[in-house]
Protein backbone atom coordinates (compact mmCIF):
# COMPACT_ATOMS: atom_id res chain seq x y z
CA UNK A 1 0.00 0.00 0.00
CA UNK A 2 2.97 2.42 0.62
CA UNK A 3 4.42 1.77 -2.89
CA UNK A 4 0.96 3.02 -4.39
CA UNK A 5 0.87 5.91 -2.49
CA UNK A 6 4.42 6.86 -2.79
CA UNK A 7 3.90 6.18 -6.60
CA UNK A 8 0.46 7.80 -7.23
CA UNK A 9 2.30 10.97 -5.27
CA UNK A 10 5.14 10.96 -7.37
CA UNK A 11 2.60 11.35 -10.91
CA UNK A 12 0.63 14.28 -8.57
CA UNK A 13 4.01 16.42 -8.09
CA UNK A 14 4.53 15.72 -11.83
CA UNK A 15 1.78 16.89 -12.78
CA UNK A 16 1.73 19.52 -10.45
CA UNK A 17 5.31 20.92 -11.33
CA UNK A 18 4.44 21.01 -15.23
CA UNK A 19 0.85 22.55 -14.58
CA UNK A 20 3.05 24.93 -12.79
CA UNK A 21 5.81 25.51 -15.31
CA UNK A 22 3.36 25.50 -17.97
CA UNK A 23 1.19 28.03 -16.68
CA UNK A 24 4.34 30.10 -16.33
CA UNK A 25 5.31 29.95 -20.38
CA UNK A 26 1.84 30.97 -21.72
CA UNK A 27 1.57 33.89 -19.11
CA UNK A 28 5.04 34.97 -20.27
CA UNK A 29 3.48 36.71 -22.93
CA UNK A 30 1.44 39.41 -20.97
CA UNK A 31 4.11 40.15 -18.22
CA UNK A 32 2.92 43.67 -18.15
CA UNK A 33 -0.35 44.04 -17.46
CA UNK A 34 0.40 41.47 -14.19
CA UNK A 35 0.13 43.33 -11.21
CA UNK A 36 -2.75 45.60 -12.19
CA UNK A 37 -5.43 42.98 -12.90
CA UNK A 38 -6.83 41.26 -10.22
CA UNK A 39 -8.81 38.09 -11.42
CA UNK A 40 -12.03 37.95 -9.59
CA UNK A 41 -13.37 35.27 -11.68
CA UNK A 42 -11.23 32.87 -11.28
CA UNK A 43 -11.35 33.34 -7.36
CA UNK A 44 -14.64 32.07 -7.23
CA UNK A 45 -14.37 29.88 -10.14
CA UNK A 46 -11.63 28.29 -7.64
CA UNK A 47 -14.24 28.17 -4.88
CA UNK A 48 -16.55 26.39 -6.73
CA UNK A 49 -14.14 23.84 -7.81
CA UNK A 50 -12.83 23.13 -4.43
CA UNK A 51 -17.13 23.00 -3.09
CA UNK A 52 -17.51 20.61 -5.61
CA UNK A 53 -14.56 18.27 -4.64
CA UNK A 54 -15.15 18.33 -1.00
CA UNK A 55 -18.68 17.70 -1.86
CA UNK A 56 -17.58 14.93 -4.17
CA UNK A 57 -15.71 13.39 -1.30
CA UNK A 58 -18.58 14.34 1.25
CA UNK A 59 -20.89 12.01 -1.01
CA UNK A 60 -18.12 9.04 -1.46
CA UNK A 61 -17.25 9.63 2.56
CA UNK A 62 -21.07 9.22 3.28
CA UNK A 63 -23.04 7.09 0.68
CA UNK A 64 -20.64 5.21 -1.51
CA UNK A 65 -18.01 3.98 0.57
CA UNK A 66 -19.86 1.96 3.67
CA UNK A 67 -21.85 -0.18 0.86
CA UNK A 68 -18.48 -1.69 0.21
CA UNK A 69 -16.35 -4.23 2.16
CA UNK A 70 -13.29 -3.09 4.14
CA UNK A 71 -10.84 -4.39 1.94
CA UNK A 72 -12.08 -1.82 -1.07
CA UNK A 73 -11.13 0.79 1.29
CA UNK A 74 -7.83 1.03 -0.32
CA UNK A 75 -9.58 2.38 -3.58
CA UNK A 76 -11.47 4.96 -2.33
CA UNK A 77 -8.34 6.48 -0.16
CA UNK A 78 -6.39 6.36 -3.85
CA UNK A 79 -9.66 8.47 -4.87
CA UNK A 80 -9.35 10.83 -1.73
CA UNK A 81 -5.82 11.34 -2.09
CA UNK A 82 -6.39 12.59 -5.96
CA UNK A 83 -9.14 14.65 -4.97
CA UNK A 84 -7.06 16.13 -2.35
CA UNK A 85 -4.23 16.58 -4.20
CA UNK A 86 -6.28 18.69 -6.86
CA UNK A 87 -7.41 20.96 -3.67
CA UNK A 88 -4.27 21.44 -2.43
CA UNK A 89 -2.90 22.38 -6.38
CA UNK A 90 -5.98 24.85 -6.39
CA UNK A 91 -4.97 26.47 -3.22
CA UNK A 92 -1.72 27.16 -3.63
CA UNK A 93 -2.04 27.95 -7.39
CA UNK A 94 -4.87 30.19 -6.80
CA UNK A 95 -5.38 31.30 -3.58
CA UNK A 96 -1.77 31.54 -2.70
CA UNK A 97 -0.91 32.95 -6.27
CA UNK A 98 1.71 30.56 -6.89
CA UNK A 99 1.27 30.02 -10.01
CA UNK A 100 1.77 33.63 -11.36
CA UNK A 101 4.41 34.43 -9.74
CA UNK A 102 7.90 33.57 -12.38
CA UNK A 103 9.56 30.32 -12.30
CA UNK A 104 12.10 30.12 -10.04
CA UNK A 105 9.97 31.31 -7.54
CA UNK A 106 7.62 28.23 -8.18
CA UNK A 107 10.69 25.85 -8.18
CA UNK A 108 11.99 27.88 -5.33
CA UNK A 109 8.75 25.85 -3.11
CA UNK A 110 7.87 22.96 -5.12
CA UNK A 111 11.22 21.23 -5.32
CA UNK A 112 12.04 21.45 -1.96
CA UNK A 113 8.35 20.06 -1.39
CA UNK A 114 9.39 16.79 -3.53
CA UNK A 115 10.52 15.76 -0.44
CA UNK A 116 8.04 14.86 1.25
CA UNK A 117 7.91 11.99 -1.64
CA UNK A 118 10.71 10.20 0.10
CA UNK A 119 9.25 11.16 3.19
CA UNK A 120 5.70 9.40 2.94
CA UNK A 121 7.13 6.53 1.17
CA UNK A 122 9.59 5.49 3.38
CA UNK A 123 7.55 5.57 6.61
CA UNK A 124 4.50 3.98 5.47
CA UNK A 125 6.61 1.24 4.24
CA UNK A 126 7.95 1.33 7.75
CA UNK A 127 4.97 1.28 9.46
CA UNK A 128 3.62 -1.48 7.28
CA UNK A 129 7.05 -3.53 7.36
CA UNK A 130 6.57 -3.01 11.26
CA UNK A 131 3.04 -4.92 11.57
CA UNK A 132 4.12 -7.63 9.17
CA UNK A 133 7.12 -8.19 11.68
CA UNK A 134 5.15 -7.98 14.61
CA UNK A 135 2.02 -10.09 13.03
CA UNK A 136 4.65 -13.24 11.86
CA UNK A 137 7.34 -13.01 14.90
CA UNK A 138 4.82 -12.41 17.73
CA UNK A 139 1.45 -13.60 16.84
CA UNK A 140 0.34 -14.01 20.28
CA UNK A 141 -0.06 -10.35 20.64
CA UNK A 142 -2.38 -9.85 18.07
CA UNK A 143 -4.40 -12.34 19.17
CA UNK A 144 -4.63 -10.91 23.11
CA UNK A 145 -5.99 -8.48 20.79
CA UNK A 146 -8.92 -10.06 19.60
CA UNK A 147 -9.60 -11.93 23.35
CA UNK A 148 -9.83 -8.26 24.95
CA UNK A 149 -12.82 -7.41 22.85
CA UNK A 150 -14.86 -9.59 24.83
CA UNK A 151 -13.71 -8.36 27.68
CA UNK A 152 -13.30 -4.83 27.35
CA UNK A 153 -11.59 -3.20 30.39
CA UNK A 154 -12.81 -0.78 32.57
CA UNK A 155 -12.70 2.88 31.04
CA UNK A 156 -12.65 1.37 27.58
CA UNK A 157 -16.38 0.79 27.21
CA UNK A 158 -18.33 1.54 24.68
CA UNK A 159 -20.10 4.97 24.19
CA UNK A 160 -22.36 5.97 27.04
CA UNK A 161 -25.47 7.28 25.11
CA UNK A 162 -26.83 9.34 28.56
CA UNK A 163 -23.22 11.27 28.36
CA UNK A 164 -23.57 12.33 25.11
CA UNK A 165 -24.99 16.22 24.77
CA UNK B 1 6.87 45.70 -7.59
CA UNK B 2 4.54 46.49 -9.69
CA UNK B 3 6.66 47.31 -12.72
CA UNK B 4 6.98 46.00 -16.34
CA UNK B 5 9.21 43.13 -16.66
CA UNK B 6 11.72 43.55 -19.75
CA UNK B 7 11.77 40.71 -22.01
CA UNK B 8 15.36 40.46 -21.37
CA UNK B 9 15.58 40.72 -17.67
CA UNK B 10 18.91 39.62 -15.64
CA UNK B 11 17.28 38.11 -12.71
CA UNK B 12 20.47 37.32 -10.84
CA UNK B 13 22.88 39.98 -11.45
CA UNK B 14 21.75 42.27 -8.51
CA UNK B 15 19.70 45.24 -7.62
CA UNK B 16 16.67 43.63 -7.65
CA UNK B 17 14.13 40.19 -6.24
CA UNK B 18 15.42 37.17 -8.49
CA UNK B 19 11.94 36.44 -7.64
CA UNK B 20 10.33 39.47 -8.31
CA UNK B 21 8.72 39.07 -4.91
CA UNK B 22 8.78 41.54 -2.41
CA UNK B 23 11.39 40.05 0.39
CA UNK B 24 8.88 39.57 3.47
CA UNK B 25 7.06 38.01 0.89
CA UNK B 26 10.06 35.19 0.51
CA UNK B 27 10.48 35.05 4.01
CA UNK B 28 6.66 34.04 4.36
CA UNK B 29 6.60 31.40 2.01
CA UNK B 30 9.76 29.80 4.01
CA UNK B 31 8.58 29.79 6.41
CA UNK B 32 5.05 28.29 5.49
CA UNK B 33 7.62 25.69 3.79
CA UNK B 34 9.08 24.92 7.07
CA UNK B 35 5.56 24.94 8.82
CA UNK B 36 4.56 22.53 6.08
CA UNK B 37 7.23 19.80 7.16
CA UNK B 38 6.44 20.21 10.51
CA UNK B 39 2.86 19.38 9.94
CA UNK B 40 4.32 16.91 7.70
CA UNK B 41 6.00 14.86 10.07
CA UNK B 42 3.00 14.80 12.25
CA UNK B 43 0.86 13.62 9.60
CA UNK B 44 3.35 11.31 8.49
CA UNK B 45 4.18 9.83 11.93
CA UNK B 46 0.37 9.65 12.22
CA UNK B 47 0.29 7.54 9.20
CA UNK B 48 3.36 5.30 10.01
CA UNK B 49 1.35 4.10 13.57
CA UNK B 50 -2.00 3.61 11.59
CA UNK B 51 0.29 1.54 8.44
CA UNK B 52 1.76 -0.53 11.75
CA UNK B 53 -1.77 -1.32 13.62
CA UNK B 54 -3.63 -4.25 12.66
CA UNK B 55 -7.16 -2.27 12.70
CA UNK B 56 -8.00 1.40 13.56
CA UNK B 57 -10.94 3.22 14.65
CA UNK B 58 -13.78 3.93 11.72
CA UNK B 59 -13.92 7.51 11.04
CA UNK B 60 -17.78 7.35 9.80
CA UNK B 61 -18.76 6.30 13.54
CA UNK B 62 -16.45 8.30 15.45
CA UNK B 63 -17.45 11.63 13.70
CA UNK B 64 -21.72 11.16 13.45
CA UNK B 65 -23.10 14.03 15.20
CA UNK B 66 -24.23 16.80 14.36
CA UNK B 67 -24.73 20.22 16.68
CA UNK B 68 -28.24 20.21 18.07
CA UNK B 69 -29.27 17.30 16.15
CA UNK B 70 -28.93 14.74 19.37
CA UNK B 71 -27.87 10.88 18.27
CA UNK B 72 -29.10 11.27 14.64
CA UNK B 73 -26.32 9.57 12.69
CA UNK B 74 -24.68 12.54 10.04
CA UNK B 75 -21.17 11.09 9.46
CA UNK B 76 -18.76 13.75 8.02
CA UNK B 77 -21.63 16.40 7.78
CA UNK B 78 -20.27 18.83 10.68
CA UNK B 79 -16.50 18.66 9.47
CA UNK B 80 -18.32 19.18 5.60
CA UNK B 81 -19.41 22.69 7.09
CA UNK B 82 -15.96 23.07 8.67
CA UNK B 83 -14.31 22.76 5.57
CA UNK B 84 -16.14 25.03 3.98
CA UNK B 85 -16.08 27.82 6.37
CA UNK B 86 -12.58 27.62 6.22
CA UNK B 87 -12.85 27.69 2.11
CA UNK B 88 -15.19 30.11 2.58
CA UNK B 89 -13.04 32.71 4.61
CA UNK B 90 -9.87 31.88 2.17
CA UNK B 91 -12.10 33.20 -0.62
CA UNK B 92 -13.07 36.38 1.55
CA UNK B 93 -8.96 36.55 2.29
CA UNK B 94 -7.84 36.16 -1.56
CA UNK B 95 -10.79 39.31 -1.76
CA UNK B 96 -8.87 41.40 1.08
CA UNK B 97 -5.88 41.48 -1.14
CA UNK B 98 -7.61 41.87 -4.30
CA UNK B 99 -8.63 45.22 -2.52
CA UNK B 100 -5.61 45.65 -1.46
CA UNK B 101 -4.19 46.00 -4.65
CA UNK B 102 -6.03 48.63 -5.77
CA UNK B 103 -5.82 50.28 -2.47
CA UNK B 104 -8.95 50.26 -1.60
CA UNK B 105 -9.32 50.87 2.02
CA UNK B 106 -12.93 49.69 2.48
CA UNK B 107 -12.91 46.65 0.17
CA UNK B 108 -9.83 45.48 2.42
CA UNK B 109 -11.34 46.47 5.78
CA UNK B 110 -14.95 44.38 4.86
CA UNK B 111 -13.34 41.63 3.21
CA UNK B 112 -10.98 41.09 6.55
CA UNK B 113 -14.31 41.45 8.81
CA UNK B 114 -15.59 38.66 7.09
CA UNK B 115 -12.43 36.29 6.69
CA UNK B 116 -11.80 37.00 11.14
CA UNK B 117 -15.87 36.06 11.01
CA UNK B 118 -14.77 33.01 9.12
CA UNK B 119 -12.43 31.91 11.15
CA UNK B 120 -13.78 32.47 14.56
CA UNK B 121 -16.32 30.21 13.38
CA UNK B 122 -14.32 27.76 12.37
CA UNK B 123 -12.92 27.58 15.83
CA UNK B 124 -16.32 27.56 17.43
CA UNK B 125 -16.70 24.48 15.65
CA UNK B 126 -13.51 22.90 16.76
CA UNK B 127 -14.40 23.83 20.26
CA UNK B 128 -17.91 22.08 19.97
CA UNK B 129 -16.21 18.99 18.42
CA UNK B 130 -13.63 18.83 20.89
CA UNK B 131 -16.23 19.45 23.76
CA UNK B 132 -18.56 16.28 22.69
CA UNK B 133 -15.92 14.19 22.00
CA UNK B 134 -14.59 14.84 25.32
CA UNK B 135 -17.81 14.26 26.80
CA UNK B 136 -18.03 10.70 24.88
CA UNK B 137 -14.74 10.16 27.01
CA UNK B 138 -12.13 10.61 24.26
CA UNK B 139 -8.98 12.76 25.06
CA UNK B 140 -5.56 12.30 25.11
CA UNK B 141 -4.91 8.82 26.70
CA UNK B 142 -8.36 7.87 26.41
CA UNK B 143 -10.45 5.76 23.69
CA UNK B 144 -13.90 5.09 23.77
CA UNK B 145 -14.26 4.11 20.24
CA UNK B 146 -13.62 0.34 19.20
CA UNK B 147 -11.76 -0.40 15.85
CA UNK B 148 -13.75 -0.93 12.39
CA UNK B 149 -13.80 -4.59 12.87
CA UNK B 150 -14.77 -4.47 16.37
CA UNK B 151 -11.58 -5.49 18.64
CA UNK B 152 -10.05 -2.75 21.12
CA UNK B 153 -8.10 0.23 19.76
CA UNK B 154 -5.41 1.55 21.38
CA UNK B 155 -5.06 5.47 22.45
CA UNK B 156 -3.42 6.36 19.28
CA UNK B 157 -6.74 7.05 17.66
CA UNK B 158 -7.58 9.80 20.07
CA UNK B 159 -3.70 10.99 20.79
CA UNK B 160 -2.98 11.71 16.79
CA UNK B 161 -6.66 13.67 16.44
CA UNK B 162 -6.61 15.89 19.57
CA UNK B 163 -2.32 16.73 18.61
CA UNK B 164 -2.51 17.53 15.11
CA UNK B 165 -6.63 19.07 15.44
CA UNK B 166 -4.86 21.31 18.12
CA UNK B 167 -1.87 22.14 16.09
CA UNK B 168 -3.94 23.07 13.10
CA UNK B 169 -6.58 25.08 15.74
CA UNK B 170 -3.78 26.67 17.21
CA UNK B 171 -2.79 28.15 13.71
CA UNK B 172 -6.08 29.08 12.78
CA UNK B 173 -6.04 31.02 16.48
CA UNK B 174 -3.12 32.92 15.55
CA UNK B 175 -4.33 33.34 12.28
CA UNK B 176 -7.54 34.98 13.39
CA UNK B 177 -5.11 37.08 15.63
CA UNK B 178 -3.03 38.34 12.80
CA UNK B 179 -5.99 38.82 10.64
CA UNK B 180 -7.62 40.90 13.45
CA UNK B 181 -4.05 43.16 13.54
CA UNK B 182 -4.32 43.56 9.75
CA UNK B 183 -7.76 45.00 10.48
CA UNK B 184 -6.87 47.47 12.87
CA UNK B 185 -3.71 48.65 10.39
CA UNK B 186 -6.19 48.86 7.57
CA UNK B 187 -8.74 51.14 9.98
CA UNK B 188 -6.23 53.13 11.11
CA UNK B 189 -4.94 53.80 7.98
CA UNK B 190 -1.50 52.43 8.63
CA UNK B 191 -1.18 50.74 5.04
CA UNK B 192 -2.55 54.35 3.06
CA UNK B 193 0.30 55.80 4.85
CA UNK B 194 2.66 53.27 3.77
CA UNK B 195 1.16 53.70 -0.05
CA UNK B 196 0.66 49.97 -0.25
CA UNK B 197 -0.94 46.69 1.74
CA UNK B 198 1.69 44.33 0.85
CA UNK B 199 1.29 43.06 4.44
CA UNK B 200 -2.22 41.55 3.79
CA UNK B 201 -0.83 39.44 1.15
CA UNK B 202 1.60 38.14 3.50
CA UNK B 203 -1.59 37.92 6.19
CA UNK B 204 -2.76 35.85 3.34
CA UNK B 205 -0.29 33.35 2.77
CA UNK B 206 0.01 32.17 6.21
CA UNK B 207 -4.49 31.91 6.15
CA UNK B 208 -4.22 29.98 2.93
CA UNK B 209 -1.95 27.99 4.51
CA UNK B 210 -3.89 27.16 7.40
CA UNK B 211 -6.94 26.46 4.96
CA UNK B 212 -4.29 23.87 2.70
CA UNK B 213 -3.42 22.06 5.90
CA UNK B 214 -6.86 21.51 7.05
CA UNK B 215 -7.19 19.49 3.51
CA UNK B 216 -4.84 17.12 4.65
CA UNK B 217 -6.18 16.83 8.12
CA UNK B 218 -9.58 16.36 7.03
CA UNK B 219 -9.05 14.11 4.29
CA UNK B 220 -6.26 12.03 7.19
CA UNK B 221 -8.51 11.55 9.90
CA UNK B 222 -12.48 12.15 8.65
CA UNK B 223 -12.11 10.25 5.00
CA UNK B 224 -9.04 7.40 5.40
Amino acid sequence: MGICIYLLLSILAHRYIFCMAHAETTKEGHHGDKEKTFDTKAIWRTFWILLIITCIELVIGMFIAPRFPHSMKIWFNLLYIIFTGAKAFYIIAEFMHLRHEIKNMILTIAVPALLFLWFIGAFLWEGDSYKQMRNNLAPHDSKSMQESKEHPKQGEHQVNPEKVN
Amino acid sequence: MAHVIPAEQKWWSGGKSPFNVEYGKLMMWYFLMSDAFTFGAFLISYGTIRFSSNAWPDPNKVFSSFPFMGHANLPLIFVSLMTFILIMSSVTMVLAVGSGHTNDRKGVIKWMFWTIIGGIAFLGCQAWEWTHLYHQNAWWGRNPFTNYDGTMASTNFTNFFFTITGFHGFHVFSGVIINIIMLIMAWRGDFDRKGHYLMIEKAGLYWHFVDLVWVFVFTCFYLF
